[in-house]
């Protein structure tokens, strides 16, 4: 079969909607095109019931108790801040204290430094040099005014699949509300809001091959019954929760792309390692010092970041333009600043900035993998060659022994 | 982040790639930037005894701009005398290859890596001069 170029390797920034999804999709745009909210006719009735199918659907993905305690939302940002600053605002005067870590999406990040200046206080928690929270820093961060922690499943930058078992039985102990920001290892990896002891759950349909603009937040409805301040104000939708009309074409694809995942999620989460592992293995062959960033078994089966020592980020990403990946790198941000995520794992700046993520997906195949494993190989050599840390470095120069003048 | 034509062409075929012995005392050696901040650019000048740059070479770590940036810089200072070259400035540099404003720093240190190059010729020159002179 012959490559179509560039070739997409950047799956948790998006995916491509799954051809099985948009056709269940379809036909709730052109003919049951009506309000969920409608009660007076048909039109109305059938949208609520592809909604209510839909609830359930998402729930027995999670392994939630019951449609009920779905709410829909546009997408995985509206749910981390209707979960952080809703939870906050109902509990804020039990106390006004929140556990997070430094590795969360911006998300969360920024729904928290919001409840700062309101008068909360924020720990933010490190990982380790593998990116992995240690669940004993939650348990010591938390005080007799936390009301709420927030981790997430598995992290985009490097895939690292977070300790929540352990973290959903110590909040549980203390009485203290569990947030978990989902969207990177649903469907990917093991996620039961019941066993894991999770109290609220973001969700993202557009990570798992569903539609962008629709997402979910899980909310516990008993042991414990979780309350939150709507963030929206209106109609007083999602039993008040969330105002707003419901994407209903969104909701049913959404659905359909979790229900296409309870099928199928673990042959292809066995396929796609196989593919990462190809790919990690056959650059390793071709190439000295390349470091893999993350956690070595702790990690989302299509994830793969890694370091190409001596070569920057974006300088690589633009001889690479037949792939589309991302980077660590500053230059590929506004700010300059490398990736906050590699930084906080501890990672030399110079590490940050020659990272590249790989993100493998369910349309990749075998033929793509070789492709992009030769290309890279030859492409990080030619740049090597120009790069002058790469001569030293072969000279035997340490390039952490030179005084560098910073810019 | 989409680059103009320039930039693209230079980082495709960048000019001047490599080593002179930075041991060598007509030549003169820039090592400037961080790896830290993600760009190193090593720049070297041969200098003639008529104070004209004969050749110029460049080694960079880093993105696309910084590697078109260096290029460059090699390619107008070949040829021209020692002060002549001290003139180049970076906003010339992004000018020529159309930098937005996010890479300015890129040209930026295209003309410290230049100037740093001069300055290492210049003193190891002014040094060999008072080494022939000997003792007063």
């Amino acid at each position: 079969m012959a490559l179509k170029f560039p070739i997409y390797m950047d799956n948790h920034a998006t995916t491509p909607v799954d051809p099985r999804v948009l056709a269940a999709m379809l036909p709730f745009f052109t003919e049951d095109f009506g309000n969920a909210a409608s009660r007076t006719h048909a039109y109305g009735w059938h949208a609520e019931a592809a909604v209510d199918a839909a609830r359930e659907t998402l729930a027995n993905f999670i392994h939630a108790d019951s449609g009920k305690e779905i709410v829909f939302t546009s997408g995985a940002t509206e749910s981390d801040n209707l979960a952080i600053k809703g939870v906050a605002e109902y509990y804020g005067n039990k106390g006004k204290h929140i556990v997070t870590t430094t590795i969360e999406h911006k998300a969360v990040l920024d729904s928290c430094k919001r409840l700062e200046k309101q008068g909360f206080e924020v720990t933010y928690v490190s990982p380790g040099p593998d990116g992995l929270v240690d669940p004993d820093d939650i348990k010591k961060a938390l005080t007799e005014k936390t009301i709420l922690v927030s981790v997430m499943l598995a992290n985009n930058e490097v895939g690292t699949i977070q300790h929540i078992t352990e973290i959903g039985a110590l909040t549980r102990a203390r009485g203290v509300l569990f947030h978990v920001d989902a969207v990177q290892g649903l469907g990917k990896t093991p996620f039961d809001v019941r066993s894991m002891n999770v109290d609220l759950a973001s969700l993202t349909a557009h990570k798992i091959y569903g539609p962008k603009g629709v997402g979910a937040l899980y909310v516990r409805r008993s042991k414990p019954r979780v309350r939150l301040v709507a963030q929206l104000d209106g109609g007083g939708h999602e039993r008040g929760n969330r105002s707003g009309t419901l994407n209903v074409p969104g909701i049913v694809g959404f659905a359909k792309a979790a229900e296409i995942l309870m099928q199928e999620g673990e042959a292809e989460a066995v396929r796609i390692r196989g593919l990462r592992d190809r790919l990690w293995h056959g650059l390793t062959k071709e190439l000295d010092q390349v470091k893999l960033n993350g956690h070595p078994e702790r990690r989302l089966p299509g994830n793969l970041n890694l370091s190409f020592s001596f070569v920057e980020g974006e300088g690589l990403m633009m001889a690479i333009k037949d792939v589309a990946v991302s980077s660590g790198s500053a230059c590929t941000s506004a700010s300059l600043e490398p990736s906050y995520v590699l930084r906080s794992m501890g990672l030399d700046e110079d590490m940050a900035h020659s990272s590249i993520r790989f993100g493998i997906g369910r349309f990749n195949t075998e033929e793509e993998v070789d492709y992009v494993r030769d290309l890279v190989a030859s492409r990080v050599k030619r740049l090597r060659d120009m790069s002058p840390l790469w001569e030293m470095h072969q000279d035997g120069i340490d390039i952490k022994s030179i005084q560098w003048v910073a810019h | 982040m989409a680059y103009s034509e320039k930039v693209i062409e230079h980082y495709e075929n960048p000019r001047n790639v490599g080593v002179l012995d930075k041991e060598d005392p007509s030549v003169g050696t820039g090592l400037v930037g961080a790896p830290a901040c993600g760009d190193v650019m090593r720049l070297q000048i041969r200098v003639n005894d008529a104070g004209v740059i004969e050749d110029a070479k460049f080694k960079t770590f880093g993105c696309g701009s910084a590697i078109a940036s260096s290029s460059l810089a090699t390619e107008w200072i070949k040829g021209k005398s020692i002060d002549e070259a001290a003139t180049v400035k970076n906003s010339q540099i992004a000018e020529e290859l159309n930098l937005p404003p996010v890479k300015i720093h890129c040209s930026v240190l295209a003309e410290d890596a230049i100037k740093s190059a001069i300055e290492d010729y210049k003193k190891k020159r002014a040094a060999r001069l008072s080494l022939e002179k000997g003792p007063e």
